[in-house]
C-alpha cells in the first residue's frame, strides 16, 4: 500500500481568479470541514506538494509561473483544477492574453466545475486526486524496478 | 642551551640578511630555508628537554645586559625622532619616560641583585616555542607568495619587501626571547622589540612613505606604539617593585614568593597590566582592529602566533598567584568584559579581517580571565586555547588573505559563491571556522573546561559572561560559516592563481588543526598536565575527564568518515532553488515586474541596532577602564600605607 | 555499564515512536483548541513514511551530507543523554547538529531557505545562554555534569533549581519551534517564508529531519524530567507527567499567541536567563 494516500500535502495557487474559488479553497481548511482529516496540509512550498490546486485561468502573465510550480513538485503529483475558469478558461476564455484552462499549460488529472465550486466538490476531487496519485506511485514503482533490473542485466552482460 | 641561543639568535641574522637581499629568488630561498631551520629547531628544542620538565640556564648576563641597555636606549631614539616626525606628542613622551627609568633602576637598584638563572625551559615555553617555530614561520613561508601580490597591488611605493621580512624575522627572534626569558630585565627588552617590529609592521605602508603615504596606517601605528608604550611602562614600574621590594628580578622566584604565601599583587597586578595591553584586552583592543590595514601575513603574526599570545602567555605564566586577589579579580573582569564585548562586536562587523580581530580579542579575553582564576583547570583551559586558537586563526588569516588578492575584497558579503569560485580555499576556511567553536574541535573543548573551572571558582559572573559569550560566539561563526557553504550559482572556478606557497602553508594549517584535535588527550597529559603539576603543584580539579576527551576524538574521527562516503556524492536529480515559481533556472536570476530579470541579493544579518560596534566599545572601556584604575588603585594605596 | 547499552538501544527505538505519537497527539489537540477534529494520530508516521515515497531531488551535491550529518549528531546527542553522558558534552553536540542543519539550508542559495537559516541562528542565540545555565545549575547543585550521576541523586533537583526549571521551560517553546517564536519554519500553513529552513528540502530529506525532530524532542523532554528524578518510583512517574503537562502546555501557547517578531524572542529569552537562571545560580552558590 502506499502511503502517499494517507498525507497529500497541497499547494494552491491563483491563476487569475476572482477569489470566489480560492475563499472556498480555504474554506475546506476551516472546522466546517476540516480537511486536515484525511491528512492534508496546506504547505505553499512545490517542493513539500502532492496536490496542485489552481484556481482561475491561465494567462500570459502567469504560465511560466504556474509551469515552474509544477515542474518543482517532486513525483508522483496531480493537478487538480478548480472552478470553470481554470478547467476551460470560463468566461475569460476568449480574453486576448487568456490561454485557457490549466490544461492548455500543465497536465490536468481531475476538474472541479462551478463558479465558484463548492468545499464538498473541491474535497471530492481531492480525494479522486489521491486514486490518481496512487496509480502514479505504482507507476513509479514498476519504472524503478524496471530500471534496476535495467541495471543489472547490464551488469550481467559486462560480465 | 645551545638550541636556545640558537632560537633566539639564528631568526636575527636571517633577518640580517633579508634585508640585505634585494632580489625574489635568493629571498624565496632564505626564507624557506631558515623557516624549515627554525622549525626544526623548535621542534629539537622540545625533544631535547622533553624529559627534564623545567630546567633554568645560568647564562653570564654582565655584558649582555649592558648591550641590551645600549639597543633600548637605541629603540628610545628611534621612538622619540619619529614622535617628534609624525608630531605624536605622547609616543615621545612615554618613551621619554620609560627607558630613563629603567635604565636609571638597572645602573641603581637593579645592579645590585644577582640574576641566576637568565634562560629557562618549561613545558609552557616549549608549547609557545613550538607555536612560534612552526606556526610562525609558516606565515613567513606564506608571506613569500602573498607579498608578490601585494607588491603587484602597491607598485608606487617601491619594493620594501625586505624590510618586510626583517621585521618578520626580528619578531620572530624576539618572540622565542620574550617566552625563554626568565631575568624580567631580559624579557622587557625583548617585549619592546616586539612592539617596536608590530609598530613598523602596521605602518608598512604609511611611514617611511614620501608620495604615497597611507594616512590610516601611520595614524594606527602610533595608536599600537602608544599602547603598547603604556603597557611596557607597566611592565617596567612592576619590574623595579618588585626588584626593590622583594630583591629579585627572576620571574620564577617571584612566582615561588608567591607560591609560599606572600602577596606578590603588586608586581603582578603591573606585569598583567601589561600582559592586558600587548593581548588588546578592553580599553586596549582598538590598537588591535587598528593592525588590520596591515598586509595580511603581519595580521596573522600579530594576532595569532605572536605578539597578543605573548601578553596571554605573561598572565598565564603569573596564574598561580591569581585567584581572589586584587591582581586575579582585574584580570578575570578584564578578561570577562572583553570576551563578551568583543564577541558581540563581531556580530555587528562585515570586514572579514575585523570578525578574525574581534574574535581574537574575544578569545584573548577567555584567556585572560582563566588565567585571572588562577585554578588549575582554568589554566589548563587557557592553555589549551592558546595552542588551539594560534593554529586555527592563522588559518583563517591567510584564507582570508588569498581570498582577498582573488576576488578583491576582505568582506564576507562578497564572498558570495566562494564555495564554488574557490572550492579548496572555502573548505579550508570552512574547516578553520568550525575549528572555532564546533563541538569536537579544540577550541570548544577548552571553552568547556574553563566554563566548568569557572563554576568550580564559584564565580558567577564569568560564569553568566561564558553562557553569553559562547552564545553569541556561535551566532557570528555560524552565519559567516553559512555564507562560505553557499552554493549560489555556476560560477568560474578561479583558484588556479593561488600561489603554491601559500596552498603549502594553508594545507599544513588544516592538517595540524585536524591532528592536534585528533592528539588532544596526548597534547594535554603530556605537556600541558606536568606543567600544571609543577606550577601548582597538583593538576587536580580538571573539569575534563580522559573519557571526554576520547569521545571528542572518536567525533573528529566519525565526521572524517561520514565526509568521505557522503560528501558531494548524490545520485538524486539536481533541481533549481524555489523562487515563488518565477526563477530562471540558474538559482540567482527571477522574473521580477514587467518581466525584467532581476538578480537575488543576500545580505548576512549585523544587529546593529543590538550589537553595534561604538556601543558595545564604550560599554568594554569604560568597565574595564573602571576596573583596571581601581584594582591598581588598591594596590597602590595598600603599598603606600604598608610603608 | 549494561544499563546505559540499555537504555541507549531504547531511546534509539522508542524515541521516533513516541516523538511521532507525541506529534500526532500535538496535531489532534491543536485541532480540538481550534473546533476541529483533526488527522489520525498515526499521521505524522503518514507524513514521514510519503515523504519516503516521493522523488528523490535535491539543489545541490553537498546539500544531503549536512543534513545526513544533522539527524547523525541529533541522535548522538540523545544517545549521550541516556547513556549517561556530561550534560554539557550533549549540549555541544546538539549544537553541532544545528548548526549542520543551518549550513544546510545556507548552502542550497535559495532567498527562502537562507532568511529561515539566519533566523534558526538567532533562535539558537536566544536559547543557548539557558540551556548552558541549566547545565550549570544541575552542576552546581548535584556535583556533576554527568546524567548517571544526577540520576542517582536522593535529593530532587526541581526546587533548589526551581527558576532555571522556568527558565528552560520558557526557551522550551523556541526549542519545539512553536508558536510566539517559530521564526525559521513552521508546520503551519503560509509563513512568510514559505517553509523558512525547510524550503529546499523534500522527500527523504524532509522525512530525515522530521525524524530527527522527534528524537531532538525527547531528549528535549528528558532534561525536563531530569528535574524531578530522586530516585523513587513516585518522582519517576512524577517526573514523566511533568514531561508530559510540559508538552501540554506548550502546545497551548502554540496555539494562543501570534508569532513574535525576532526582538521579544531575543530580548525574552536573554532576560529569562539572566534573571531566573542567574539568580538560581547565585543562590546555590551563595548557599
Amino acid at each position: 500500500m502506499s502511503y502517499v494516500t494517507k498525507s497529500p500535502w497541497i499547494i494552491h495557487y491563483d491563476g487569475s481568479s476572482c477569489n470566489g474559488c480560492d475563499i472556498e479553497v480555504l474554506a475546506c481548511l476551516t472546522p466546517m470541514y476540516d480537511v486536515e482529516r484525511f491528512g492534508i496540509i496546506n504547505t505553499g512550498n512545490p517542493k513539500h506538494a502532492d496536490v496542485f490546486l489552481v484556481t482561475g485561468a491561465v494567462n500570459e502573465q502567469n504560465k511560466g509561473v504556474v509551469q515552474q510550480i509544477y515542474e518543482q513538485m517532486p513525483e508522483p503529483k496531480v493537478v487538480v483544477a478548480i472552478g470553470i475558469c481554470a478547467c476551460s478558461g470560463g468566461v475569460f476564455r476568449d480574453c486576448y492574453n487568456v490561454m485557457g484552462g490549466i490544461d492548455t499549460v500543465i497536465p490536468v488529472d481531475c476538474y472541479v466545475p462551478g463558479c465558484a465550486a463548492r468545499p464538498e466538490a473541491i474535497i471530492d476531487a481531492v480525494v479522486k486526486g489521491l486514486g490518481v496519485l496512487a496509480e502514479k506511485r505504482a507507476a513509479m514503482e514498476v519504472k524503478e524496478d524496471k530500471a534496476e533490473l535495467a541495471v543489472e542485466t547490464e551488469g550481467k552482460q559486462n560480465e | 642551551m645551545g638550541t636556545i641561543i640558537f632560537l633566539i639568535v639564528f631568526p636575527l641574522i636571517a633577518a640580517v640578511a633579508l634585508l640585505i637581499l634585494k632580489n625574489d629568488g635568493p629571498r624565496d630561498i632564505v626564507v624557506k630555508v631558515s623557516a624549515a631551520l627554525i622549525a626544526v629547531a623548535s621542534i629539537i628544542l622540545v625533544v631535547q628537554y622533553f624529559g627534564d620538565g623545567d630546567r633554568y640556564f645560568d647564562v653570564d648576563g654582565e655584558v649582555i645586559g649592558y648591550l641590551m641597555m645600549a639597543m633600548e636606549i637605541a629603540l628610545a631614539i628611534v621612538i622619540i625622532w619619529l614622535g617628534i616626525k609624525y608630531k605624536k606628542i605622547l609616543a615621545v613622551v612615554l618613551a621619554a619616560i620609560q627607558t630613563p627609568l629603567m635604565v636609571w633602576f638597572e645602573l641603581s637598584t637593579g645592579h645590585g641583585i644577582t640574576v641566576v638563572n637568565n634562560l629557562y625551559v618549561d613545558r609552557l615555553s616549549m608549547i609557545m616555542v613550538l607555536i612560534i617555530g612552526i606556526i610562525g614561520t609558516l606565515i613567513c613561508v606564506y608571506g613569500i607568495g602573498y607579498m608578490k601580490d601585494f607588491q603587484k597591488h602597491h607598485q608606487e611605493a617601491g619594493d620594501r619587501r625586505p624590510w618586510f621580512f626583517f621585521l618578520m624575522f626580528l619578531f620572530l627572534s624576539a618572540m622565542f626571547g620574550i617566552v625563554l626569558s626568565n631575568n624580567l630585565v631580559w624579557l622587557y627588552f625583548f617585549w619592546e622589540i616586539t612592539t617596536l617590529c608590530s609598530f613598523f609592521l602596521i605602518g608598512y605602508n604609511g611611514l617611511f612613505h614620501k608620495k604615497h603615504e597611507d594616512k590610516v596606517a601611520t595614524r594606527n601605528a602610533f595608536r599600537a606604539l602608544i599602547m603598547n608604550l603604556v603597557g611596557g611602562l607597566g611592565l617596567v614600574i612592576g619590574i623595579i617593585i618588585l626588584g626593590s621590594y622583594y630583591g629579585t628580578l627572576e620571574l620564577s622566584t617571584m612566582l615561588k614568593i608567591g607560591s609560599m604565601g606572600y602577596s606578590v599583587a603588586a608586581p603582578a597586578i603591573f606585569l598583567a597590566f601589561a600582559g592586558i595591553t600587548k593581548a588588546a584586552q578592553m580599553p586596549f583592543n582598538s590598537w588591535l582592529l587598528g593592525a588590520m590595514v596591515a598586509p595580511t601575513p603581519t595580521s596573522a603574526l600579530l594576532h595569532s602566533s605572536t605578539m597578543v599570545k605573548a601578553g596571554v602567555f605573561l598572565i598565564i605564566k603569573l596564574a598561580p598567584v591569581m585567584g581572589w586577589n586584587v591582581a586575579g579579580i582585574m584580570v578575570m573582569m578584564v578578561g570577562g568584559i572583553t570576551f563578551l564585548m568583543a564577541s558581540f562586536n563581531a556580530i555587528s562587523q562585515s570586514n572579514a579581517k575585523k570578525v578574525l580581530a574581534y574574535s581574537t580579542v574575544a578569545n584573548l579575553g577567555l584567556i585572560v580571565a582563566c588565567a585571572g582564576v588562577g585554578s588549575p583547570g582554568a589554566v589548563w583551559a587557557g592553555i589549551m586555547l592558546i595552542i588551539f586558537h594560534a593554529v586555527t586563526k592563522s588559518l583563517l588569516f591567510l584564507c582570508v588573505g588569498t581570498a582577498e588578492h582573488n576576488i578583491g575584497s576582505r568582506d564576507i558579503e562578497d564572498m558570495d559563491g566562494l564555495f564554488e569560485r574557490m572550492p579548496r580555499l572555502a573548505m579550508f576556511m570552512m574547516i578553520g571556522i568550525a575549528g572555532m567553536f564546533l563541538a569536537p574541535m579544540g577550541m570548544l573543548i577548552s571553552k568547556w573546561d574553563a566554563m566548568i573551572a569557572f563554576v568550580d571558582s564559584n564565580n558567577i559572573i564569568l560564569i553568566l559572561i561564558i553562557c553569553f559569550g559562547s552564545a553569541a560566539t556561535a551566532f557570528y561563526w555560524a552565519k559567516w560559516l553559512g555564507k562560505m557553504s553557499a552554493i549560489v550559482a555556476k560560477e568560474e572556478n578561479i583558484q588556479k592563481s593561488v600561489h603554491k606557497e601559500e596552498w603549502f602553508s594553508q594545507g599544513t594549517h588544516v592538517v595540524l588543526v585536524v591532528l592536534l584535535c585528533l592528539c588532544f588527550p596526548f597534547v594535554s597529559s603530556s605537556m600541558v598536565v606536568p606543567y600544571l603539576e609543577s606550577g601548582f603543584g597538583s593538576a587536580a580539579g580538571l573539569g575534563l575527564t580522559s573519557y571526554d576527551l576520547i569521545i571528542m576524538c572518536v567525533m573528529i574521527g566519525a565526521l572524517i568518515l561520514i565526509f568521505a562516503f557522503f560528501f558531494g556524492r548524490t545520485n538524486k536529480r539536481i533541481v533549481p532553488v524555489y523562487m515563488a515559481g518565477a526563477g530562471k533556472g540558474d538559482n540567482l536570476t527571477y522574473v521580477g515586474s514587467m518581466q525584467k530579470d532581476t538578480q537575488v541579493v543576500l545580505r548576512n544579518w549585523y544587529m546593529e541596532s543590538y550589537f553595534g560596534e561604538v556601543k558595545m566599545n564604550v560599554i568594554g572601556v569604560i568597565t574595564t577602564s573602571v576596573a583596571i584604575v581601581i584594582s591598581i588603585g588598591l594596590v597602590l594605596g595598600s603599598m603606600i600605607g604598608g610603608m | 555499564m549494561l544499563t546505559a547499552i540499555i537504555s541507549v538501544i531504547a531511546y534509539l527505538i522508542l524515541a521516533p515512536l513516541i516523538g511521532g505519537f507525541l506529534a500526532g497527539v500535538d496535531r489532534i489537540i491543536t485541532a480540538r483548541m481550534q473546533g476541529r477534529f483533526g488527522p489520525p494520530v498515526l499521521q505524522p508516521f503518514y507524513d514521514v513514511l510519503k515523504l519516503r515515497e516521493k522523488e528523490n531531488i535535491t539543489v545541490n551535491r553537498v546539500q544531503d551530507f549536512y543534513v545526513i550529518c544533522f539527524f547523525i549528531f541529533v541522535v548522538v546527542t540523545g544517545g549521550f543523554f541516556f547513556a549517561g553522558g556530561s550534560l554539557l558534552l550533549v549540549i555541544f553536540t546538539l549544537t553541532l547538529a544545528s548548526v549542520f542543519l543551518i549550513v544546510a539550508a545556507f548552502s542550497s542559495g535559495s532567498a527562502y531557505a537562507q532568511v529561515g537559516a539566519e533566523r534558526e541562528l538567532l533562535q539558537m542565540m536566544a536559547y543557548e545562554p539557558m540551556v548552558l545555565l541549566t547545565a550549570v545549575g544541575f552542576y552546581a547543585y548535584t556535583g556533576s555534569f554527568r546524567v548517571d550521576d544526577i540520576m542517582q541523586g536522593s535529593n530532587m533537583p526541581l526546587i533548589p533549581l526551581v527558576g532555571i526549571f522556568v527558565g528552560y521551560i520558557f526557551i522550551l517553546t523556541i526549542k519545539f519551534r512553536k508558536s510566539p517564536f517559530d521564526l525559521s519554519m513552521s508546520h503551519h500553513a503560509h509563513q512568510e517564508l514559505v517553509a523558512g529552513l525547510k524550503t529546499e528540502f523534500s522527500g527523504r530529506t524532509l522525512a530525515l529531519i522530521e525524524v530527527a525532530h522527534w528524537y531532538e524532542n525527547i531528549f528535549l523532554l528528558g532534561i525536563v524530567f531530569l528535574f524531578f528524578v530522586n530516585g523513587t518510583i513516585l518522582m519517576t512517574v512524577i517526573g514523566i507527567v511533568v514531561c508530559l503537562l510540559a508538552y501540554f502546555l506548550e502546545i497551548c501557547i502554540d496555539n494562543s499567541f501570534a508569532r513574535m517578531k525576532w526582538q521579544v524572542a531575543l530580548n525574552s529569552a536573554w532576560i529569562a536567563a539572566l534573571v531566573l537562571g542567574g539568580i538560581n545560580l547565585f543562590v546555590i552558590m551563595i548557599g
